[in-house]
C-alpha cells in the first residue's frame, strides 16, 4: 500500500507583508501535484501582514493557507511548536518567509527525502550547487570562521549548522524541538546538533540563499559572543 | 550512557574528553619512554595545538576562497517576484509597494 505523504509548511512571519504573498504563489508554482498546506505562524505584525494573509486564503483556499497568528513576537522556536499543532502533514517543512529561502527548492527535499528514507533533509548554502549571494569578505569570513569552530568542536555531521530551510518528517520535528531550548540561529543549530545525536538519518541538498537584507549585518560583537556560548552550551549537553 | 528512547549514546563531551585522555596518555608514555630527547617531548602539546590552530585557519582561508557563491540567483529571483507581483495583483492580493 503506497503510503501518501502531506507536507505541512511552516512560516513564521514578522512584518512580511509582501515577502509572504510572494512565497505563498511561488509555493504552489513550485509544488503543483504534491499534497501540502501552508502554516503562516505570524507573531502579531503590524503591517497587515495577516490581512494580505487572508486575501491569499481567499484565493487558494483556507484548507491550504493556513493562518495561526500569536499576540506578539514570541520567539521562533515556540512559533514552530504553534505551527506543529496545527500540522496534518505527516512532513514539515520550516523555511524563511524573506524570500532567502527559495520554494524552487522544495520538490529536490521531497525527492531526497524519498530516495534515501531521511528523517531530516537540511538545505546547505556551502556544498557546490549550492550558495550565497549578498554576503561581502567580511560577512562570509565569519561565516566561515564560525562553521570550521563548530565543525572542530561539535562533529556535527552536517555542513550548514546555522540554515533553517529543512525538511523534517513530523514525529521528529516533535521529539527533537521539545528538547531544545536555545533561541535564535543557535536553536537550528541545537536542533539539527541533537537529531544529529540521537541517530536520526539526516540528508543535505544544495540550496542557494540570497540574502536581501542589505546593509544590516547581523554580526556585531554581541552577536559573535551569543554564538561561542551557543557552541559551549552545545558542546557540553549534546 | 545518555539514554532516549532506548537510543543510548554517549555524550559528545565525553568523547572528546576520552579522546583527550588517549592522547594524554599517549604523551605521558612518550615522556616516560624516553625514545624521542625529553627537551622535544615536553613541547608536544604545544606543537599540537599550534598545528591544530594552522589547521583550522587553513580550512577557514581555503573555505573562504571556495565560498560558493550564486549572483544569478539574485537575478531569477527578481523575476519570480515580478511574475508573482502580475499573478497576485490580477487576484485581490494586496502586493503594493510595502
Amino acid at each position: 500500500m503506497e503510503q501518501k505523504n502531506k507536507y505541512s509548511i511552516i512560516i513564521p512571519t514578522y512584518n512580511e507583508r509582501l515577502n509572504i504573498a510572494l512565497i505563498v504563489y511561488l509555493i504552489f508554482k513550485h509544488l503543483r501535484g504534491v499534497d501540502f498546506e501552508i502554516i503562516v505562524v505570524d507573531d502579531g505584525s503590524p503591517d497587515g501582514t495577516q490581512e494580505v494573509v487572508k486575501q491569499l486564503q481567499k484565493l487558494y483556499g483556507e484548507d491550504r493557507v493556513l493562518l495561526r497568528p500569536r499576540p506578539k513576537k514570541l520567539g521562533l522556536g515556540t512559533a514552530y511548536i504553534h505551527g506543529l499543532k496545527h500540522a496534518s502533514g505527516n512532513f514539515v517543512v520550516i523555511m524563511d518567509a524573506d524570500l532567502s529561502h527559495h520554494p524552487k527548492y522544495l520538490l529536490s527535499f521531497i525527492k531526497k527525502q524519498v530516495e534515501t528514507g531521511a528523517s531530516i533533509v537540511t538545505g546547505t548554502r556551502y556544498v557546490k550547487g549550492g550558495g550565497v549571494h549578498g554576503w561581502n569578505l567580511m560577512r562570509k569570513l565569519t561565516s566561515r570562521g564560525a562553521n570550521v569552530l563548530a565543525q572542530t568542536l561539535l562533529w556535527p555531521g552536517v555542513s550548514d549548522l546555522t540554515g533553517s530551510f529543512r525538511l523534517y518528517r513530523k514525529s521528529v520535528l516533535e521529539d527533537v524541538i521539545s528538547s531544545c531550548v536555545s533561541k535564535g540561529y543557535v536553536f537550528q543549530m541545537e536542533m539539527i546538533v541533537r537529531a544529529s545525536r540521537k541517530g536520526y538519518h539526516i540528508e543535505e541538498v544544495p540550496i542557494t540563499f540570497v540574502d536581501r537584507v542589505f546593509g544590516s549585518s547581523k554580526l556585531g560583537g554581541s552577536e559573535i559572543v551569543e554564538y561561542l556560548k551557543g557552541l559551549a552550551y552545545l558542546l557540553v549537553t549534546t | 550512557m545518555t539514554q532516549f528512547r532506548g537510543r543510548a549514546y554517549q555524550k559528545h563531551v565525553l568523547k572528546i574528553f576520552s579522546l583527550l585522555v588517549v592522547i594524554s596518555a599517549l604523551w605521558i608514555g612518550l615522556l616516560q619512554a624516553s625514545i624521542i630527547p625529553q627537551s622535544h617531548t615536553w613541547l608536544l602539546p604545544i606543537y599540537f595545538i599550534v598545528s591544530l590552530g594552522c589547521y583550522g585557519l587553513l580550512m577557514v582561508g581555503v573555505g573562504l576562497m571556495r565560498f560558493p557563491t550564486c549572483p544569478q540567483e539574485a537575478l531569477l529571483l527578481q523575476q519570480d517576484i515580478g511574475e508573482a507581483k502580475d499573478f497576485l495583483k490580477q487576484r485581490g492580493v494586496d502586493v503594493g509597494s510595502e
